[in-house]
């Protein structure tokens, strides 16, 4: 199959020499980009080699095409070359048609964007997690930069990340149906609802906090994902304060959720006023900063509330248990 | 604790509709709220929360205009139907 290897490595190369002249001007860790302009993390997404690339590093989405390896269990019957070479000419137009696809989404969705709050490790979950619950004795907790991007939170513990957040979520939507499973109140619609409605809560604080962001005018470089993140955070609290209540009843979820509660403010204080203040003094001196200061304190004083709103029901004794109909 | 996605949708379609129905003309410039009142601002300076607030209503209006009187329809027979 000589001349099906020279035609398809002949069109990888057209096809991805504009790629490769776009990646040569990275400094730092090596460039998995995904082509959509510098990318400062690694993207494990596709990090199995595939033998055909000719030494380049494992990366860019040309990895689902096995060229000169069709996957297909149809390829020792089709013995003919030129229909074996049809097939992997329309691996390749499938593989570029995926590419403008994805390109298409990217304007709605922006997945490159959403793809660093994913760039994290164990050790960064760990160390983060453990700062969620004793964020005390950190000292620095600026945002490292590289070049006017934000580091991946796999380097720098301080930038927000989307990983803890829905994994957390998840997680209290399991924990809640398990609580109500002991307390007999249990179905699958339970976790439905639960679901729903932690997620309109969030909606809710999220839609406040970007007017309150717009009427006052602070917070310009104050993304709406790493709010999403920071808002997201008391899912953690919430998980451990359920879980106490397990064990404990109502002493240990309140004493788990003053403490939490307090932490929690500690690390959103600190952070958020870093990256509040660092923006703001550049453009109005001292009303702007006051005010993102109120801002922040008011967004730490309901956290607390939230959390317990949220998770009462499952702690406590409620009367109203509204029923599952509809 | 039934508080869903759709009702928050409801929710914010009601909203949205309390401030399409601000008449500019009519209410909004009686009440001081209007946007000529505006203009005797400095230009770089700190818009303040008021000015912000009219211009919010502002673009609410004109750009939700249309989408709502399909939104409205879609949930009116949505209410009409499903109960």
């Amino acid at each position: 199959m000589i001349t099906s290897n020279n035609f398809t490595s002949a069109i990888k190369i057209r096809l991805q020499g504009g790629r490769r002249s776009r990646q040569q001007k990275q400094p730092l860790p090596p460039q998995y980009g995904y082509g959509q302009g510098p990318q400062f993390f690694d993207d494990t997404t596709n990090i199995y080699p595939n033998l055909q690339f000719q030494g380049q590093p494992p990366g860019p989405g040309w990895n689902n095409q096995t060229f000169g390896q069709p996957s297909f269990p149809g390829q020792q019957i089709l013995g003919d070359p030129m229909a074996a070479m049809a097939m992997q000419y329309g691996q390749t137009l499938a593989g570029q048609g995926k590419v403008i696809v994805n390109e298409k989404l990217e304007k709605f969705v922006s997945v490159s964007k959403l793809k660093y709050y994913f760039a994290v490790d164990t050790a960064y979950v760990a160390k983060k997690l453990g700062l969620i619950f004793f964020p005390f004795t950190h000292s620095d907790w600026s945002v490292h930069y590289n070049q006017e991007e934000p580091v991946a939170p796999r380097y720098d513990i301080n930038a927000p990340d989307l990983y803890i957040p829905s994994m957390a979520f998840v997680t209290y939507i399991l924990t809640a149906g398990y609580l109500l499973g002991t307390q007999n109140k249990f179905s699958p619609e339970q976790l439905g609802i639960h679901a729903s409605s932690a997620l309109a809560w969030l909606t809710i604080e999220l839609a406040i906090i970007l007017l309150a962001l717009y009427v006052l005018n602070i917070g310009n470089s104050l993304k709406v994902l790493d709010l999403t993140a920071f808002c997201s955070y008391k899912y953690v609290c919430m998980i451990a304060a359920v879980l106490a209540s397990l064990i404990f009843s109502s002493l240990g979820y309140f004493a788990v959720l003053c403490y939490c509660s307090l932490s929690l403010d500690f690390f959103l204080l600190r952070t958020l006023r870093v990256s509040l203040l660092s923006q703001s003094t550049s453009d109005h001196y001292g009303g702007g900063s006051r005010r993102s200061l109120y801002l922040l304190l008011v967004l730490c004083v309901v956290q607390p509330f939230i959390m317990y709103w949220l998770t009462r029901h499952l702690v406590l004794d409620v009367g109203v248990q509204s029923n599952v109909m509809e | 604790m039934t508080f869903t996605l759709y009702s928050l949708f409801e929710a914010a379609l009601l909203c949205v509709n309390a401030v399409a129905v601000l008449h500019e003309e009519r209410f909004l410039s009686k009440v001081g709220w209007g946007r000529d009142d505006q203009t005797t601002r400095g230009f770089g300076e700190d818009p303040g929360v008021k000015s912000q607030l009219i211009n919010l209503i502002h673009s609410i209006r004109t750009v939700m205009r249309i989408p709502l009187i399909f939104l409205n329809i879609v949930t009116i027979l949505f209410k009409l139907i499903l109960g």
